[in-house]
C-alpha cells in the first residue's frame, strides 16, 4: 500500500500523491525552521542565491537534538509547520516541491502549493527517536550559528511519512477528521 | 536545621534532566497503550502504534527532538538550609544535564532579539516553601509545539460551569493537530491570572488519569475527556478517538468578580520526574 518516493521530487511525482497517503521518503532533504527561514527569505528578497539546490527540494521541518558520538543525529521529529507559513510561499515558488512538519498550514501556503503542485507532509510529532532512525548522514550547510536551527543536508532512508495536503488542495486533517466521524461519531 | 549542598542540588537536576527526556513515565506509557486498544481507528492505531515504538527504544536519544524549556519544581522543607545560590545551583544542574545528555538547546535570551543562550539556562523555577527537612525536586521539560496551543481566559462568574466547559473545548479544538495529539489537558480554574496559568502547569505533572480530590471536578475531568475524544480529531489530527489521554483540573479560591480558567496543553510525550532529597 506505501508508495515509496526520491528527495528531490519531480513535478509528476508531487502532483500524483494524494492527502492521506502513507509514503516512505528517500534521499536528500534539507532542514529548515523559524530563523533559518527568516535568513531564506532575506536572501531572496536582496535577489541573492540560496545555500541549496531549491528546485524540487523537500525542506524538513526540524531542529534536531545533538548528535552523540559516531551517530549521525539525535532525536529529529517535525516541528508545528505554521511559523513556516509566513515563509513558506516564496520557497515554493522558486521551486520547493515537499515540505515535511506537523499541524496546520494557512490558506495561502495551500494556494501557493496548488499554484506550484507542491505537497505537503506529515512525520510523526513526539516521534524524534523513531524518525532519527531513518537519517543515514546529516551535514551543515549553513548558519551554524543557529545552533539546532542551523540549515543541514541529511540523507534519509524510508522515513515514513502522511501526505496531509495534496497540490489539489485536498487535506487530511479535514477529510480524515470527516470520515472518522462519519463512521464514529455521534448520530 | 539541616545543611544541604547547592552541589547536591545542581547533580540531581542534571540527572533528573537527563532521565526526563529520555525515559517516558510509566503512568503515560500505560494510558497511551490503553488508548491504543480502545481505537477503533486504523489510521489512528498505526500512529499510536509508532508512537509506542519510539518510547521503547532503548538507548540515550531524547524521546522527542523538542526537548523543551526545563521547568522546575522545588518543594524546600523550611527545617533545610540550602549552601550556596539555589537559583544558580538549579541553572547549573539544567546546563550540566542538557550538555551531558546531548538534550537540544532550545532557549533565547531575549523573547525579540531572539540569540540562544546554548545551554538551555534559565530554567523556568517555582520555589516553594514546606514544611519539613526534605527537599522534592521536579524536572518537566516543556516542549513549545503544545505549550504554543495553550490559552488563559477571564471569564466572567457569569459564564460558570458552561464557559469553563466551553473555553477548555475550543482550545482543543483550535489547536487541532497542531500540538501533537494525543494531549494531556491541564486545566487551571480560579486564583489570580498568575495561579491560574500555573495550575494548568502543575495539573500536568500528577499522575495520568488521577482525579481531583471533589467528585464535582472528578467528574468534569472525565466528562471532558469524553468531550474531547468525541472531536475526533485523532493522534497527529488525522482522525481518531484518541485526541486526549487525560484531563487534570486544578482549582483555586478566586476574587467575588472573576473566573479565571487556563489550558495548558502537553503533548503525548508527558515527561516529569521527580526526586526526594
Amino acid at each position: 500500500m506505501a508508495n515509496y518516493i526520491t528527495a528531490p521530487l519531480t513535478p509528476e511525482v508531487a502532483r500524483t500523491l494524494r492527502a492521506g497517503e502513507s509514503v516512505y521518503l528517500s534521499g536528500t532533504v534539507y532542514t529548515a525552521r523559524d530563523a533559518a527561514h527568516k535568513r531564506l527569505c532575506a536572501l531572496v528578497a536582496e535577489g541573492k542565491p540560496l545555500p541549496f539546490p531549491v528546485e524540487g527540494s523537500v525542506i524538513y521541518y526540524v531542529g534536531p537534538s545533538p548528535a552523540r558520538p559516531g551517530q549521525p543525529i539525535g532525536a529529529a521529529g517535525p516541528t508545528t509547520s505554521y511559523r513556516m507559513d509566513a515563509y513558506a510561499p516564496t520557497l515554493l515558488r522558486l521551486g520547493e516541491l515537499g515540505m515535511i512538519g506537523k499541524g496546520k498550514r494557512s490558506d495561502e501556503v495551500i494556494q501557493a502549493m496548488r499554484e506550484t503542485g507542491a505537497v505537503y507532509f506529515g512525520a510523526i510529532g513526539g516521534a524524534g527517536a523513531l524518525l532519527a532512525r531513518c537519517v543515514k548522514s546529516a551535514r551543515l550547510v549553513c548558519y551554524e550559528d543557529l545552533g539546532a536551527e542551523a540549515i543541514r543536508v541529511l540523507e534519509v532512508e524510508n522515513l515514513p511519512l502522511t501526505v496531509v495536503i495534496d497540490s489539489q488542495g485536498n487535506n487530511l486533517y479535514e477529510t480524515g477528521r470527516a470520515d472518522y466521524l462519519r463512521q464514529y461519531g455521534e448520530a | 536545621m539541616r545543611i544541604l549542598p547547592a552541589q547536591t542540588i545542581t547533580e540531581t537536576v542534571a540527572r533528573l534532566c537527563i532521565t526526563a527526556n529520555t525515559r517516558l513515565p510509566q503512568d503515560v506509557k500505560d494510558t497511551i497503550a490503553a488508548a491504543r486498544r480502545a481505537e477503533p481507528w486504523p489510521v489512528a492505531q498505526d500512529i499510536l502504534d509508532k508512537i509506542m515504538e519510539n518510547y521503547s527504544i532503548d538507548g540515550d536519544i531524547p524521546i522527542c527532538q523538542d526537548t523543551g524549556m526545563a521547568c522546575v519544581f522545588l518543594e524546600v522543607g523550611q527545617q533545610v538550609c540550602i549552601d550556596g545560590d539555589l537559583t544558580r545551583a538549579v541553572d547549573e544542574g539544567v546546563r550540566r544535564g542538557y550538555a551531558e545528555g546531548y538534550l537540544r538547546k532550545s532557549v533565547v535570551a531575549d523573547p525579540l532579539d531572539r540569540v540562544n543562550t546554548g545551554d538551555n539556562t534559565p530554567a523556568m523555577l517555582y520555589t516553594t516553601l514546606v514544611p519539613g527537612d526534605r527537599v522534592k525536586i521536579t524536572v518537566a521539560p516543556k516542549g513549545f509545539g503544545s505549550e504554543n496551543m495553550s490559552r488563559i481566559a477571564m471569564l466572567k462568574p457569569s459564564d460558570g460551569l458552561e464557559g469553563v466547559k466551553a473555553f477548555i473545548l475550543d482550545t482543543v479544538e483550535q489547536a487541532g493537530p497542531n500540538p501533537c495529539p494525543p494531549i494531556v489537558v491541564g486545566v487551571g480554574i480560579g486564583g489570580t491570572f498568575d495561579k491560574c496559568a500555573l495550575l494548568a502547569k502543575q495539573a500536568l505533572l500528577r499522575e495520568m488519569g488521577s482525579h481531583h480530590p471533589k467528585p464535582f471536578y472528578a467528574a468534569l475531568e472525565e466528562e471532558l475527556l469524553e468531550k474531547i475524544n468525541a472531536l475526533g480529531i485523532g493522534p497527529q489530527g488525522f482522525g481518531g478517538r484518541t485526541t486526549a489521554l487525560a484531563v487534570h483540573i486544578e482549582t483555586l479560591p478566586t476574587h467575588i468578580a472573576g473566573l479565571p480558567c487556563a489550558v495548558n496543553i502537553n503533548c503525548h510525550v508527558a515527561r516529569h520526574v521527580s526526586e526526594v532529597l
